[in-house]
């Protein structure tokens, strides 16, 4: 059997995946990565799940990518592979996932969490984007959405410097949304999820689409595009027992019709 | 652990770092702070020290920047890039240590040297100590942590005026200000530093460097933020060993034997 790259499990409707190279600090090399699309494309099709979380352990969430595997490409050789190109099916899971980050949070590591909708750092975390340590530039999202996330003068510093930050800082320029100790960054993040899993999963997956969309569109566009999703959520069965469950003050059971 | 100007042995679950330049009152100079943040690396790797106690060989316990460094070279000291590179860490290390840090003040403290002491949870002091900032007497700002940790012991009126004068502050009167925990008789000081270190020593370890977290935070965040981290940290402190120890031992009408697990 290949390694397991990706350990997976659930906790009720909130699925757990853990990158596990600990032996490299995670690094992400091709396999992993993957491992790692192919289970939330699975996980994403999985009526049962509702939510993810995506972590790694307490020393690393991911190093960064697997220098040993590119160091001696050529041009042609990375072209050939474009295996970053395939991060972009990330992009297209429509159920939300948390990143759950501890220890270093590097290079591709960093992007693949703001791959993510939600980071949640833990104290011990540090993120960076050292790239231009060693010759290259972030090459799979990381100058468009640190950018996105933290400001252009913050992100170019950052980039440019590849120096590292801490949570705090990124609670500050608001890429986490939270600090929280250490050991508990999993517990936290799973107990987001499950909240998260309790509400409709079509207007949650909705929702999701509709922020991001906001990255990709004019204002007037995505405001279009909200209005539309909003209108056509009164076709779901969920609409119809969320307002029903406000009006009689009880919870709303969401079956995700 | 080959140290040239430092004295690191573990006795008891306690953790001793000697700062051991007795003829130079151990003044800092680039191999300590080098040497210190080799230290308390391998301090804060080694799960059987639950204490760190800091003290001095000699007379002094120390007497912060050695000068003679500082004036050595043809060029000025770069303090910035020397406070990066060699104070800041240890500071730092020193500050995030999971287990209770104790300076035992054998000796006169001074500048960075006081610092040091300063930067530690808990201070113990022979009574014939003398405290001096000095920093303020060759014109320069009192670094190391001191004019983050010395205005949240003594507050900012009482802090400025000991940075603007420097004048020699006695145990005493340390003792009165809060600057210190304990004040001892030179003859007893081994003894009761020795004691207080053991018994740090033997508390519940996680549950004291989560109180220290809880307490740092505290001076940061508002009481709702504040609350919600308690709860955190409280999460985790009821699933240390010491906790289910600690709660058997109160049934059972004993004395808790933590481990620090």
């Amino acid at each position: 059997m290949a390694d397991e790259y990706i350990l997976t499990r659930t906790e009720g409707r909130v699925a757990v995946l853990t990158l596990n190279r600990p032996d490299v600090l995670n690094a992400l090399n091709i396999p992993l990565m993957d491992q790692l699309i192919e289970t939330m494309e699975r996980l994403d099709n999985d009526p049962a799940v509702r939510c993810m979380v995506l972590t790694g352990n307490q020393k690393a969430f991911a190093a960064g990518a697997d220098i040993k595997e590119m160091a001696e490409a050529s041009v042609v050789d990375m072209y050939e592979r474009n295996n970053l190109a395939r991060w972009e099916r990330i992009k297209r899971v429509r159920k939300p996932i948390i990143a759950a980050v501890s220890g270093f949070c590097l290079g591709g590591g960093c992007e693949l969490a703001m791959h993510c909708d939600i980071i949640i750092a833990a104290e011990s975390a540090q993120f960076g984007q050292p790239e231009i340590n060693i010759g290259v530039i972030p090459g799979a999202g990381g100058t468009q959405r640190l950018s996105k996330a933290v400001g252009k003068y913050r992100a170019m510093e950052l980039i440019l410097t590849g120096r590292f930050f801490t949570a705090k800082e990124a609670y500050e320029m608001g890429l986490a949304t939270r600090v929280v100790p250490t050991e508990v960054c999993l517990e936290e993040s799973v107990k987001l999820a499950k909240e998260i899993a309790e509400r409709s999963p079509m207007a949650v997956r909705f929702a999701k689409e509709a922020v991001l969309k906001a990255f990709e569109s004019p204002l007037s566009e995505g405001l279009d595009y909200e209005r539309k999703i909003f209108y056509m959520l009164f076709a779901t069965e969920d609409q119809k027992e969320g307002m029903k469950a406000f009006m009689e003050k009880r919870k709303a059971e969401y079956t995700g019709r | 652990m080959g140290f040239e100007t430092l004295l690191v042995e573990t006795e008891n679950h306690v953790c001793t770092v000697t700062l051991n330049r007795p003829d130079a009152m151990n003044a800092i100079d680039e191999r300590v702070t080098k040497e210190l943040q080799k230290a308390l690396k391998e301090i804060s790797r080694d799960k059987t020290v639950r204490c760190l106690l800091l003290t001095g060989a000699g007379r002094a316990f120390c007497v912060g920047q050695d000068l003679k460094e500082a004036t050595a070279g043809k060029k000025p000291l770069d303090f910035a890039t020397r406070l990066r590179r060699g104070y800041n860490p240890v500071i730092q290390q020193l500050m995030s240590l999971e287990i209770p840090t104790l300076a035992g003040i054998n000796g006169a403290a001074a500048g960075a040297g006081w610092s040091l002491a300063l930067a530690c949870d808990m201070r113990i002091a022979a009574s014939n100590v003398k405290f001096v900032s000095a920093f303020s007497n060759i014109g320069l700002v009192p670094d190391s942590a001191m004019t983050w940790t010395l205005p949240r012991l003594v507050g900012y009126a009482k802090a400025l005026e000991i940075a603007w004068f420097s004048d020699p502050i006695s145990a005493e009167t340390a003792l009165q200000l809060g600057l210190i925990h304990r004040m001892v008789e030179p003859d007893n000081f081994a003894s009761a530093t020795r004691d207080m270190a053991v018994r740090l020593a033997g508390r519940p370890t996680k549950g004291l460097a989560l109180a220290r977290r809880a307490m740092v935070a505290g001076m940061q965040n508002d009481v709702a933020a504040q609350l919600e981290y308690e709860a955190m940290l409280q999460g985790i402190a009821g699933q240390t060993k010491d906790y289910q120890e600690g709660v058997t031992a109160f049934i059972e009408k004993r004395q808790a034997e933590f481990t620090g697990e």
